[in-house]
C-alpha cells in the first residue's frame, strides 16, 4: 500500500494542516529522531551543537586567561598551555563559527525566507551534521585524553610533521579538518539549490532577502575555499602517517607552499565567518528602523565583492615570510581595496538608520555593539594591511586583539542580534529584556576590557602563544585586567544560557511576527510547523510581507500528500516544474557512521581507506536504494503529468 | 613625517598609550621607543594610520549616534514603504562621496605604505657588518663569519653590532619556523627551513635591546629571547677579537677540575667549547660563554647560582628544552660552574 493512499484515500476526514503534518513529519521515537531530513530540526542541531562548542572555546579561553593572569604563572604549563589555545582556536573556527554562522543559520532560515517546504538535498543535510558533529566529538575525545594538537590552529610544517610533531595529536588536528569541510561544502551546495532553484514565485533575484544573499554568497566562497584547506590538510596528514614530504624542507618539500595553500583557504575563512554577519545586521536594521534597507543593490554588489576580493589578499598573513616588496604592495593594496565594500554597506546602513524610524530593541543593541567592535577591528585591519607595519604587530598580542575585534565583532555580535531576533521564531516565546540588558553589558564591557588592552600589549612587544613571559618585562598588570575581562564575559553569556531556558518555558508569547518584519520566515505560525507554510506564498516585493497585496495570490497544484515542491527558475523564480523531496531515513546516518570510521581509522594505518571503504560503500548504496513507496508516488506524479 | 607623528599625539588616546609604553623599566622590547632609521620610519607610519583610524571612527559614531538619537520612536510603527525619493536620492548622493572620500583615505594610506617599504630596502651598502642567525628550538646560533676560518666566531643568544653602521644579518633555521623580532630596531623576519632571508638595519643609540621568538615553534616558545647589544665600533671591535680566541686554559686547580667534568660528562656531546675537546654543535656554543650576560636564550640571568640551576635541572626552568639533566655532585657541579664563568 502506498503512502498516497495512506494519506489521501485512508483519511479523507483530515484537515490540510493534519494531512501536511502527517506528509512532511518524521517517525515518531528515538529512531525518529536519527532519522529526520526536515530543516529546522537539523538546523537547531546545528545551532546547540555549534552553542555547545562556543561554550566549550570559551572554556578554554578562561583557562589560558588564568594562566597568563600573573607572569611566570604554573597554573598551566607549555604542554597543556600549547594543546589549549589550539583547541581553543580550532573549536572557534572550525565547530563554531562556520557551522554557526554559516550551516546552521543558513539550513534553519534560508528555505523559510525562501518560502519553501525542505532545504534541497534533505538527506544530505542530515549527514552533514552527524558529520560535522563526529568530527568535533572526535578532536574533543582526543583532547581529553591528553592527544589533543599542541600546534596552533594552522599548524605550520615543519612543527606539525612527523619530526617535531610525534604522536597522533597532529593527525587529530587534521582529520578534524576533513570532517567539518566536507560537512560545509554538503551545505554550502544545498543552500545554493534552495535558492536558486526553490524560491517562491515572484521572488526574482533581486527581491532576494539581503540574509540569503550573504548566505548564497558565503556558500560560493565555501565551495572555492575549503577544497584548498582539505588538500593542504591531507598532504599533512600523508606527510606524517605515509611520508609523500610534500611540506619536509630536507627532503626537497616546502614549508612555505602550505601557508599558501592554508591562508588561500584562510582569508576568504573569515570572511565565509562575517559575510552572514552582514546579513544579519542588514535584517536587522531594516526591521527595527522600519523600513526597506537603504541600497540593496550597492549591500548586494558590496557582499558579492567582498567575496571575489577575498580571494586576494591571503598573502598579507604572510608579509613576514620575506616575500619580495612588489608582491607585498599588491596584497596591501588587495588588503585595503576590501574596505571599500565593506565601507560602502557601513555607509548604506547609516543611511537606513538615519532616514527610518528608529526602534530600539534588545536585537539593535548587539547591532550598536557591532558598529562599536567591528569598527575597531576594521580599522586596526588598516595597520595590518600596511607591510612595514605588519612587520611589527604581526604574530604578536596587537593580532590577537584585532581578529578578536573583527571576528566577534563581525560574527559573535551580530549573531546575539539574531538569537534575540529569531528566538521567537524558533521557539514561539520572547527572550527576558532584563536578562537581555544585564547579558549584552556584561559581555560588551567584558569583551573590551578583554580585547582592547592587547593592542597596546603587542605594541609594547608581547608575541601571541607564549604559556608566560618574564616580571621584569612589566605585562602583568595589564594581563591581570584582561583576564578579569574574560570573567565578565563569561557571566554575561552564563546570563544569556539562563534566559534562554527560562525564556524558553515562561516567556512571553511572540505569535507570528512579533517584530514586524517583512521577510517570509514571519509569515508562518512561530514555531513554524513541519511543513513551514500551511499555503505557500507568492512574493510582490523584497519585503513581502509589508509589501504583497491584499489578494496575492498563493500557490496550489502542489500535492500535499506527499513530499511535492515546486521549482522555480534561477533568475526570476517563475514556476518550473514540479518535483519529490526525499522521506526520512537512517541512511545518512549509517553513511555517517561508515565514513567516521574511515576518517578515524585512516589515522591508524593506511588500511582503514581501503576496508573502510566497504561499509561507506553500502551504506551509500543503502541511502540511493529506491524504496517501494518512492517508486510509487513518482508513479503516481507521472499519471498526474500525462493527464 | 615626523611632523605628522608630533602632531597625532595631541589625541588623548595617543597619550594614554604612549604613557602605557614608558610605564617602568621594561626591558626595550618596544616599538614605540626606535633606536634605528628602520624602526622609526615603522612608527611614523603607525601614528599616520593611527590619526586615520581615529578620525574615521569618531566620524561614523558621530553619525550613528545622530542616527539614533533623531527619529527614535518607542513603539513599533507601521513600515514606512514608500520614502521620499528626493531624500534616498540625496542620501545616495552622501554616500557616493563617502565612498570617494574612502578611496582618497585607502590611496593615502597605500601610498604612505609603498614609499615606507621602499625605505625598509633602501639600507644597502657594499660593505656591511655580516652576521648570521639561526634559530633552533630554543634558542639562537649566531656567527661572525671571516674568510679566514680560524677567525670565524659562534656564539648564542647576544647579538652584539656596532653602533651607526649598516648591518645584515643572513638568516635561516636548522629545524623548525621562527622569528626573528627586535622591536626597538626592526620588524620581524620569519626563519623558514629551506629558506634564507636578509634582515638590514642600523641601530642609532648604544644599549642593550631585547628581542623574542615571534612565530610559535612548540614548548618553550615563550622562552626563545635574545639581546642585541648596539656599543661603538670600538668596543664592538675589541669585543669581537675577544671572541675570535680560542678558550683560555685553566689557571688554577678548581677550573681544571670543571674542564675535566665538561670534556668527561654528557656536555661535550652537545656543545663546543674551541680549545678543548669539546666540539659538537647541537648546542649553544660555550667558548666565552662567560661574558655573555644571560643564559638558556635569556631566560635567567648569567650567574653561579642560575648557572647550576639550569645545568642540574634545565627540565624545571625550561619543561621540553632539548638539554637533559645533569645529576653531578656539589663539588663537581661548583667547579663546572667556575670553569664556565671562567670562559670571558
Amino acid at each position: 500500500m502506498s503512502t498516497v493512499e495512506n494519506i489521501s484515500a485512508t483519511t479523507p476526514h483530515l484537515d490540510r494542516h493534519e494531512r501536511l503534518s502527517l506528509t512532511w513529519g518524521d517517525p515518531p521515537g528515538i529512531l525518529g529522531w536519527f532519522m529526520t531530513v526536515n530543516h529546522k530540526r537539523v538546523g537547531k542541531r546545528f545551532m546547540i551543537t555549534a552553542f555547545i562548542f562556543f561554550l566549550l572555546g570559551g572554556l578554554l579561553a578562561v583557562l589560558m586567561r588564568l594562566q597568563l593572569s600573573r607572569p611566570e604563572n604554573h597554573f598551566l604549563g607549555p604542554d597543556k598551555y600549547n594543546q589549549i589555545f589550539t583547541m581553543h582556536g580550532s573549536t572557534m573556527m572550525f565547530l563554531f563559527a562556520v557551522p554557526m554562522m554559516f550551516e546552521a543559520l543558513s539550513v534553519y532560515f534560508v528555505p523559510l525566507m525562501v518560502g519553501a517546504r525542505n532545504i534541497a538535498f534533505p538527506r544530505l543535510n542530515a549527514f552533514s551534521y552527524y558529520v560535522y558533529v563526529f568530527g568535533g566529538i572526535m578532536l574533543w575525545v582526543a583532547f581529553v585524553y591528553n592527544a589533543g594538537p599542541d600546534v596552533g590552529w594552522f599548524a605550520y610544517p615543519p612543527l606539525s610533521g612527523p619530526a617535531f610533531t610525534p604522536g597522533k595529536r597532529a593527525d587529530f588536528w587534521a582529520q578534524m579538518i576533513t570532517f567539518t569541510e566536507l560537512s560545509g561544502l554538503a551545505v554550502a551546495v544545498e543552500v545554493v539549490v534552495t535558492v536558486m532553484k526553490t524560491r517562491a514565485p515572484g521572488m526574482s533575484l533581486n527581491r532576494l532577502p539581503i540574509f540569503c544573499w550573504a548566505e548564497v554568497i558565503t556558500s560560493l566562497m565555501v565551495i572555492f575555499a575549503m577544497p584548498a584547506v582539505m588538500l593542504s590538510s591531507t598532504m599533512l596528514i600523508m606527510d606524517r602517517l605515509i611520508a609523500t614530504h610534500f611540506f619536509n624542507p630536507s627532503e626537497g618539500g616546502d614549508a612555505l607552499l602550505y601557508q599558501h595553500m592554508f591562508w588561500f583557504f584562510g582569508h576568504p575563512e573569515v570572511y565565509i565567518i562575517f559575510i552572514p554577519g552582514t546579513g544579519i545586521v542588514s535584517t536587522i536594521i531594516a526591521a527595527f528602523s522600519r523600513r526597506k534597507v537603504f541600497g540593496y543593490t550597492a549591500l548586494v554588489l558590496s557582499t558579492v565583492a567582498t567575496g571575489f576580493i577575498g580571494f586576494g589578499v591571503w598573502v598579507h598573513h604572510m608579509f613576514a615570510t620575506g616575500l619580495p616588496q612588489l608582491s607585498e604592495n599588491f596584497f596591501t593594496a588587495a588588503s585595503l581595496m576590501i574596505v571599500v565594500p565593506t565601507g560602502v554597506q557601513f555607509f548604506c546602513w547609516i543611511a537606513t538608520l538615519w532616514s527610518g524610524r528608529l526602534h530600539f530593541e534588545l536585537p539593535m543593541q548587539w547591532i550598536g555593539g557591532f558598529f562599536f567592535v567591528f569598527l575597531i577591528g576594521g580599522l586596526t585591519g588598516l595597520m595590518l594591511a600596511a607591510v612595514p607595519l605588519d612587520w611589527q604587530v604581526h604574530d604578536t598580542y596587537f593580532v590577537v586583539a584585532h581578529f578578536h575585534y573583527v571576528l566577534l565583532g563581525g560574527a559573535v555580535f551580530p549573531l546575539f542580534g539574531a538569537f534575540y531576533y529569531w528566538f521567537p521564531k524558533i521557539t514561539g516565546r520572547m527572550l527576558g529584556e532584563a536578562l537581555g540588558k544585564l547579558h549584552f553589558w556584561l559581555f560588551f564591557i567584558g569583551f573590551n576590557l578583554t580585547f582592547f588592552p592587547m593592542h597596546i600589549l603587542g605594541l609594547r612587544g608581547m608575541p601571541r602563544r607564549i604559556y608566560t613571559y618574564p616580571v621584569e618585562m612589566h605585562w602583568g598588570s595589564v594581563n591581570a585586567l584582561e583576564s578579569i575581562g574574560a570573567i565578565l564575559m563569561g557571566l554575561g553569556v552564563l546570563a544569556f544560557i539562563w534566559n534562554v531556558f527560562q525564556s524558553n518555558r515562561f516567556g512571553r508569547i511572540a505569535g507570528a511576527d512579533p517584530w514586524g518584519a517583512g521577510t517570509l520566515e514571519w509569515a508562518t505560525t512561530s514555531p513554524p510547523p513541519n511543513y513551514n507554510f500551511l499555503d505557500l506564498p507568492t512574493v510582490g516585493g523584497r519585503e513581502p510581507l509589508w509589501e504583497n497585496a491584499p489578494d496575492q495570490p498563493i500557490v496550489t497544484g502542489v500535492r500535499e500528500d506527499m513530499r511535492e515542491v515546486l521549482v522555480t527558475r534561477p533568475m526570476d523564480a517563475e514556476p518550473e516544474h514540479l518535483t519529490l523531496y526525499p522521506s526520512p531515513t537512517i541512511w545518512p546516518f549509517l553513511t555517517s557512521l561508515a565514513v567516521t570510521g574511515l576518517f578515524i581509522g585512516s589515522i591508524f594505518t593506511p588500511w582503514a581507506v581501503v576496508w573502510g571503504a566497504i561499509p561507506v560503500a553500502i551504506t551509500l548504496t543503502g541511502w540511493f536504494w529506491p524504496t517501494k513507496k518512492e517508486t510509487e508516488e513518482k508513479k503516481e506524479i507521472e499519471v498526474w503529468e500525462n493527464r | 613625517m615626523n611632523l605628522f607623528r608630533h602632531n597625532s599625539r595631541v589625541f588623548g588616546i595617543a597619550a594614554i598609550l604612549w604613557l602605557a609604553s614608558c610605564g617602568g623599566q621594561q626591558p626595550q622590547q618596544t616599538m614605540f621607543r626606535p633606536v634605528g632609521p628602520m624602526s622609526a620610519r615603522i612608527e611614523g607610519l603607525w601614528w599616520f594610520i593611527f590619526a586615520i583610524a581615529v578620525a574615521v571612527f569618531v566620524i561614523v559614531w558621530i553619525f550613528l549616534a545622530g542616527a539614533a538619537a533623531r527619529r527614535r520612536v518607542h513603539e513599533q510603527l507601521p513600515p514606512e514603504l514608500n520614502p521620499d525619493p528626493a531624500r534616498e536620492q540625496r542620501y545616495l548622493r552622501r554616500v557616493m562621496v563617502a565612498t570617494g572620500i574612502t578611496l582618497v583615505v585607502l590611496f593615502a594610506i597605500l601610498g604612505h605604505t609603498v614609499v615606507t617599504s621602499k625605505y625598509m630596502n633602501s639600507l644597502q651598502s657594499k660593505n656591511p657588518v655580516t652576521i648570521q642567525v639561526y634559530g633552533h628550538q630554543w634558542w639562537w646560533e649566531v656567527q661572525y663569519p671571516n674568510d679566514d676560518a680560524s677567525l670565524w666566531v659562534t656564539t648564542a643568544n647576544e647579538i652584539h653590532v656596532p653602533v651607526g653602521v649598516p648591518i645584515v644579518l643572513q638568516t635561516g633555521s636548522r629545524d623548525v619556523i621562527h622569528s626573528f623580532w627586535a622591536p626597538n630596531i626592526q620588524g620581524k623576519r620569519d626563519l623558514i627551513p629551506g629558506h634564507s632571508s636578509a634582515i638590514w638595519f642600523q641601530v642609532d643609540k648604544e644599549g642593550t635591546y631585547r628581542g623574542q621568538c615571534a612565530e610559535f615553534c612548540g614548548h618553550q616558545h615563550a622562552h626563545m629571547a635574545f639581546y642585541i647589544i648596539a656599543e661603538s665600533p670600538e668596543k664592538f671591535q675589541a669585543w669581537l677579537d675577544q671572541q675570535r680566541k680560542p678558550a683560555p686554559d685553566p689557571a688554577n686547580a678548581t677550573l681544571a677540575h670543571g674542564k675535566d667534568v665538561f670534556e668527561k660528562g654528557t656536555c661535550m656531546m652537545c656543545h663546543t667549547i674551541r680549545g678543548t675537546n669539546a666540539g659538537s654543535h647541537v648546542g649553544p656554543d660555550l667558548t666565552h660563554i662567560g661574558s655573555r650576560t644571560s643564559i638558556a636564550a635569556a631566560t635567567l640571568p648569567n650567574n653561579p647560582g642560575a648557572l647550576a640551576g639550569w645545568i642540574s635541572d634545565p627540565q624545571a626552568i625550561k619543561p621540553g628544552v632539548r638539554m637533559p639533566p645533569n645529576p653531578l655532585t656539589g663539588p663537581d657541579l661548583q667547579a663546572l660552574v667556575a670553569y664556565l664563568q671562567s670562559l670571558k
